[in-house]
């Protein structure tokens, strides 16, 4: 079984690139629907990037590909990002 | 908050807390604070430009000017290895952080000011320790630490001294393979009987926080739902196989 | 400029030509972007479907009945780590695609669990890349892409597409999982071509 981590694990890349914190950010699943935090994530971190899966029907949600000096990402994933406007942080 | 980047961090003090577990007390300039439940990303660079990466949690609670890292040793942990091992005080690695708005308590929206239910699993103590360590208030929590043997928890002696001064704490052990002399409860794998003897009720609506291996968490936090607890009440955090973030 | 940790050595570059970025490992790191597909090899298949719709396929005990090859060959992964020398047993692109009737110049590989990946055609060629099921000398495992995977290794290893399922034939070349997120369409590691846009 290849073993997954959660969300949390892109809270650092993803710090690099939004001013807010987007683990706690609920995403929908363009798949199946599912709504969950990004923290909820089932995150595969050891390839080649990081990809986030949906821990309702497995669909990849997010991608994340570090390059020197530049970041990839890709949510087509997920339909929508909830994100909180006022930020604790 | 605005966007993170690495920074250098000096290691100022590193403290042995088990054979192979040791805190770590950064010193980054401008540091200013962090959550309870937050982590950071460490970086080490090797002369021939070589470099690894992996995430821990903060133990400490908010300090200006600095943060603790507990680090446990993981079998052929490259990054883990050289933290709990090899670095010394004046060393210097990079971080990034603080990272995290899901696993952080008080939470960010919602009752900050419900009881607060924390299951640990091996390493997975870290970043609860932080809440213990930031709690400072009437705020009641209860933690339940599972680990293989007496020898694997970390922090023991201060959980023993809070529970002792501190209001409103409690701390059961789960012992999954050895327990200390004198111990008449049973050993291994935490169950519902254990979590209802030791948690809150599902009535009292915790905010439930669980972190350690990916399979502990995931099983946890289904007991928990079945035992009535809401699952947007319960917020996980899952390290890889091995119990390191990674 | 990174901050050099003193005392860590992490990997060492050995007196060893290895392409540039890349550092030698002793171990065989499994990646993965997914759970591990488990299948049977009672219901595995391999297929090639031409650019005209012309679907070939081989059932496991067809392709462990056409003449395979012993092969060495060395890995270069694109997170940097190559690991040199390995052994594998795998049939031929060249005999797989020896009855395929085909004008297509790009392939596009499918997996088991979804991944996917592309290639021009060329480069499955000539002995170039196997369908491998046989990893030093033991039953390819779960986790290294078993029952079967594609191994090309004059690429990065992203594109040796583990679990491996059907090779389409196409005339327009179409991006894969990793070239869709940023990786490089071709990726030959010895010009370092890991990202989009080097």
């Amino acid at each position: 079984m290849s073993s997954f981590v959660d969300g949390n694990a892109l809270g650092g890349v993803l710090s690099e690139v939004f001013a807010v914190d987007l683990t706690g950010a609920r995403g929908r699943c363009a798949d199946c629907g599912h709504v969950a935090p990004i923290g909820e994530t089932r995150v595969y971190d050891r390839a080649a990037g990081s990809v986030a899966r949906c821990s309702g029907c497995d669909a990849v949600l997010v991608r994340v590909v570090v390059a020197p000096g530049r970041i990839f990402l890709d949510m087509h994933g997920l339909s929508f990002l909830e994100i909180p406007l006022e930020n604790s942080l | 908050m605005g966007r993170l980047t690495w920074q250098v961090a000096t290691v100022a003090a590193i403290t042995e807390e088990t054979p192979s577990a040791s805190t770590l007390v950064l010193d980054v300039a401008g540091w200013s604070s962090h959550l309870a439940g937050q982590h950071v990303d460490v970086r080490l660079t090797a002369p021939d430009g070589y470099s690894a990466q992996r995430s821990y949690s903060i133990a400490s609670a908010p300090t200006a000017g600095s943060v603790e890292i507990t680090v446990q040793r993981v079998p052929d942990g490259e990054v883990s290895g050289y933290l709990a091992g090899i670095a010394r005080p004046g060393d210097q690695i990079e971080i990034r952080g603080p990272i995290g708005g899901y696993f952080v308590w008080p939470p960010p929206h919602g009752d900050g000011g419900a009881p607060v239910l924390l299951v640990a699993g091996g390493s997975g103590i870290v970043p609860l320790m932080a809440m213990v360590r930031a709690r400072a208030d009437r705020t009641p929590f209860r933690l339940i630490y599972s680990v293989r043997g007496p020898g694997d928890a970390i922090y023991a002696p201060e959980l023993s001294r809070r529970v002792r001064d501190d209001r409103g704490l409690d701390v059961a052990y789960a012992y999954t393979r050895a327990a200390p002399d004198g111990w008449h409860g049973t050993i291994g794998r935490l169950d519902a009987g254990r979590l209802a003897a030791d948690g809150w009720p599902a009535d009292f609506r915790p905010n439930v926080y669980v972190c350690g291996p990916t399979g502990f968490v995931e099983k946890v936090a289904d007991l928990l739902v079945a035992a009535g607890h809401e699952a947007d009440r319960i917020r996980t955090e899952r390290f890889g196989p091995t119990g390191g973030k990674a | 400029m990174p901050v050099i940790s003193r005392g860590f050595t992490g990997r060492t570059r050995r007196d060893v030509e290895l392409p540039p970025g890349q550092y030698l490992t002793e171990d065989f790191p499994v990646l993965s972007a997914g759970p591990t597909p488990r299948i049977d090899r009672d219901r595995w298949e391999f297929a090639v479907i031409t650019d005209a719709g012309k679907r070939h396929q081989w059932t496991w005990s067809q392709l462990l009945a056409l003449p395979s090859e012993q092969v060495t060959v060395d890995l270069h992964c694109v997170t940097k780590w190559s690991k040199l020398g390995t052994q594998w047993r795998g049939v031929a692109l060249d005999t797989l695609l020896e009855d395929v009737e085909s004008a297509a110049d790009y392939a596009y590989v499918h997996a088991y669990g979804g991944y996917t990946t592309n290639l021009p055609l060329a480069d499955l060629l000539d002995g170039q890349a196997w369908v491998a099921y046989e990893y030093d000398d033991e039953p390819l495992d779960a986790e290294h892409g078993g029952p079967a995977r594609l191994l090309v290794p004059h690429l990065y290893l992203w594109k040796s597409a583990k679990w491996v399922r059907s090779i389409e034939l196409t005339h327009d070349d179409q991006p894969g999982f990793w070239e869709t997120a940023g990786y490089h369409n071709y990726g030959d590691p010895w010009q370092e071509q890991r990202y989009w846009g080097d």
